[in-house]
Formats: C-alpha cells, sequence, structure tokens
C-alpha cells in the first residue's frame, strides 16, 4: 500500500532523533565531567609528589629497607590483579580494554602454574569475570566515576592485607592512564611489593640525589613504616582519578560518534522518506489520468483532462508541481 | 620567613608565609620550626599544627592534623596529611557529640583503643577550634 513505507521511515526517523538527543546530552554531561576530573587529577598530584620527595630523601637518608611491603617472594604462587574500569557501559572500549589486558595477564600467569586473586573496581570488570566464573574475591563498585581518597584507602588496604599475609605474593594494578584528551591508555603495572625505595624516587620524577642530608624523628625506619602504606593510597588514588577522567573522555568521544551516527542515519532516511513519498504521489496521479483517459474514450466523449489536472493542482498543494507537468503533455482539447 | 603549605590526597588545602611552624612528631614533642633549620622530616602524633605567621602578634592558623608528615628543607615546611582541618573548617557540635560518644564508650569498656583515638581525636578538633593555643 502506499504510504505505508514513508509511515515506517517516519516512525524510524523520529526514533532515532529521540536517540540523538539522549546520546548529544550525555556527550555534553562527559565533557563537563572530563574537566573536572582532570583539575581532580591535578590537585592531587602535589601530594603524591611529596610523598616521593620524603621517601627519596629516606632512601638518601639510608632507611632500612626491611618493610613487608617491599619484600620479594622468592616463590611467586599467587598474583594478585586490580583491574579497574567502569560502573556504566556506553563508554567505547574504555571498559573492555582493560579487562581484557587483565585476562591476558590473567592466563599468561596460569599457564606458569600461578593462581590469581582479583580485585575488581567498577561494576563491569566484576560482572565480566563472574560471569566467566572467575573467582572474584574483592569487588568495589559505586565510584568509578567520581572517587574519593577514602575509596582509595579502602582498596588499597585490602589489597596490603592481601600482600601482607601472604594471601598474594606480588600484585598487579590494570587501569587506564589519561594521557592527555585524546589519548588514554591501558597499564599495566606491578603494584606491590613496591619496588626499591630509590626506584621509587625516580620512578616519581624526583630529582635522585638529595643534597641535603635530613634529620628524622623518631627515626628513618618509622617514618617510612607509617609512609609507607599512605604511598599506596596515594598511588591507588591517583590511579583512580586517571581512571574516572579516561572514563569520562571515552565517553565523551563514543557519545560524540553516536551523535553523529544517529544525524547521518536521520538525512539517509529523510531522503528515502522523500523518495518514496515522491513516488506515491506519482503513482496517484498517473492512477487519476489514466482512470479519466479511460473514462473519456468508453463514453466516446473527450473528458478534459488539462482541466481536471489544474483541479487536482487547485485542490492538493502536494500534487501541484507534478499536475502541472502532466497539464504540458496533456494540452486542452480546444487548443 | 617560610613557605608553608598543607597538602592533602585530593588538593593543596593551605598555601601562606610564616616565621614559625610549630608541630608535634610522634614520640618526639612539640618542635618548632624557625628559618635555617636543619633539613627534617617527621611523623606527626594526632595533635595540632601551628603556623605562625608573625610572633610578636602571635597570629597563626591552627590545623588539626590527625596524622601526617612534615618536611623542612630550606625555607619551605610542607605538611603531608589525608586529614588535616582548619579551625574553620571543624564542626564543634559534631566534635562534641563526637567525643561524647567516646567518652561514654570508654566508661563502658576502659580498653577500648578505638574510643580513646577517637576521643584524643573529638578533644582535638575542640581545641583547635575554640582557638586554644598549643600551650597546655
Amino acid at each position: 500500500m502506499p504510504g505505508g513505507k514513508e509511515r515506517e521511515l517516519k516512525r524510524r526517523i523520529a526514533s532515532i532523533g529521540s536517540t540523538k538527543k539522549i546520546t548529544r546530552a550525555m556527550e555534553l554531561i562527559a565533557a563537563t565531567r572530563v574537566v573536572k576530573a582532570m583539575q581532580r587529577a591535578d590537585a592531587a598530584r602535589p601530594y603524591a609528589r611529596q610523598i616521593t620527595s620524603v621517601i627519596e630523601n629516606l632512601a638518601a637518608g639510608g632507611a632500612s629497607v626491611d618493610h613487608p611491603l617491599l619484600r620479594e617472594a622468592d616463590d611467586v604462587k599467587r598474583v594478585g590483579f586490580i583491574v579497574m574500569a567502569g560502573d556504566r557501559g556506553l563508554a567505547g572500549a574504555f571498559n573492555s580494554n582493560p579487562i581484557r589486558a587483565a585476562e591476558r595477564q590473567l592466563m599468561a600467569h596460569q599457564t606458569e602454574g600461578k593462581d590469581y586473586v582479583l580485585f575488581c573496581v567498577g561494576k563491569k570488570p566484576a560482572a565480566y569475570f563472574r560471569f566467566r566464573n572467575y573467582r572474584v574475591d574483592h569487588a568495589y563498585d559505586g565510584f568509578t566515576a567520581d572517587p574519593t581518597y577514602e575509596d582509595a584507602r579502602r582498596i588499597a588496604d585490602e589489597v596490603a592485607d592481601a600482600f601482607i599475609s601472604g594471601e598474594v605474593d606480588e600484585v598487579e594494578l590494570i587501569y587506564t592512564e589519561f594521557v592527555s584528551m585524546g589519548t588514554q591508555r591501558v597499564s599495566v603495572r606491578r603494584f606491590l611489593p613496591l619496588e626499591d625505595t630509590s626506584v621509587m624516587a625516580e620512578v616519581g620524577g624526583g630529582s635522585a640525589e638529595a643534597t641535603a642530608s635530613y634529620e628524622f624523628e623518631p627515626s628513618p625506619e618509622a617514618v617510612l613504616e607509617s609512609l609507607l602504606p599512605r604511598y599506596i593510597e596515594a598511588r591507588l588514588f591517583g590511579a583512580l582519578l586517571d581512571n574516572a577522567a579516561s572514563e569520562h573522555a571515552n565517553r565523551q568521544r563514543a557519545m560524540k560518534s553516536a551523535t553523529d551516527n544517529a544525524e547521518e542515519l536521520i538525512t539517509k532516511l529523510s531522503r528515502e522518506m522523500n523518495a518514496a513519498r515522491q513516488a506515491s504521489i506519482t503513482t496517484e496521479i498517473m492512477e487519476i489520468v489514466g482512470g479519466a483517459e479511460a473514462l473519456g474514450s468508453g463514453a466516446g466523449d473527450e473528458l478534459d483532462v488539462a482541466s481536471l489536472l489544474a483541479e487536482i493542482a487547485g485542490t492538493d498543494g502536494a500534487l501541484a508541481p507534478a499536475a502541472a507537468t502532466l497539464a504540458n503533455t496533456h494540452p486542452s482539447p480546444e487548443s | 620567613m617560610f613557605d608553608v603549605q598543607v597538602v592533602s590526597p585530593e588538593t593543596v588545602s593551605y598555601t601562606g608565609q610564616a616565621e614559625m611552624v610549630v608541630a608535634r612528631t610522634v614520640d618526639g614533642g612539640d618542635i618548632a620550626f624557625q628559618t635555617g633549620h636543619v633539613p627534617f622530616i617527621g611523623a606527626l602524633a594526632v595533635w595540632s599544627v601551628d603556623v605562625i605567621k608573625d610572633v610578636a602578634t602571635d597570629d597563626r592558623d591552627t590545623f588539626a592534623v590527625h596524622r601526617g608528615f612534615v618536611q623542612v628543607s630550606g625555607d619551605e615546611v610542607t605538611i603531608l596529611s589525608d586529614v588535616s582541618e582548619s579551625k574553620d573548617a571543624i564542626d564543634v557540635a559534631r566534635a562534641e557529640a563526637a567525643r561524647d560518644r567516646a567518652q561514654a564508650a570508654l566508661q563502658a569498656d576502659g580498653d577500648d583503643a578505638e574510643a580513646a583515638a577517637a576521643l584524643h581525636r573529638a578533644e582535638l578538633r575542640l581545641r583547635v577550634a575554640t582557638g586554644e593555643t598549643a600551650s597546655h
């Protein structure tokens, strides 16, 4: 039936239009959030830098480095994985990339005969690993888009406890590093045991030569003792903030291309709909003209096709151009 | 004059200049820093940190620091703490409620270390909020 296809297309265009509105809104929200998340990550940097600088000075001051968090296991039996991603989807490959990287690591360790312990941060990694029948021993969610230091501390405490108690002999951290608005990449790093303090200082970007000799109170060892847990928290917090900024940046990009695609689809469907409408109009006119001619020849009486067409043109605006063209090919009998 | 920074994990919460900084280290007692102090790193006790901008007029900013570190080098003093509150940021009513709660808990169980720590923190908050100086 003519018009059916047209109606169908109209409905699809309307539905894509409302999807577009949603993706556009999500894009705008993500854009403001990514700016905020970047600012938070920047604001958190001085603390991490200062802690690193203290460690650097401790290393130079010759603090003995026999702390449980620094101890390398001779034989690694179990590896902990902190997998960071998001709670929500619609963020491009933001969730799947770190999850896949983690699974690869995990399988590589399994082939070496090592066991694993999963610390999933965000709903997505936990759901992924549970669905595939991995053991998820620790799961945290509800804060990946806007993490607080308290969240970092909770996770860091449990990870450090697992490490100190010997539940795991090594911990790897997998998260999405925020390099810039345009670039975020998955980073897989050793989290525990901590590197030697001198290495830490260099990795932290501090000048490796600490010139001044410091006084420590109560003692270098005691300071280090209470500093290392803070250092772990700060590192985890930094990763959480980077992860959050990456999530928003990815979502913004994904939603932008979704909006663009919707626009493109609407243009394409509108063209199709216009063509369908034009076709149905042409068919209708052809039917009228054909009918009129058949009537005219049947009665032996020449029917005034031109005036009929003029009438059509007058009553229906949409038919006017088509009727006018046809009128030219059917001159009125008088002329 | 010192450049003083109080740095929390989330942000730099205070920057300013001071003639003297008074803090208390774990097991070490109060320690005052003035310009020219030897480079120093200390673990801080649950206590206040006084940033004295002008010794003569006793113009000072006081912070309640629940744990953290102090690093002194050259003319810079950095307080690193994941829980530090300035005088204005302390909710007196809440601190009082916390103190009463902790006292009640201690009365019920004298060995409750958590309650003792909570009491200590609440008293520190109240002391900082009411503006008493570090002398005691």
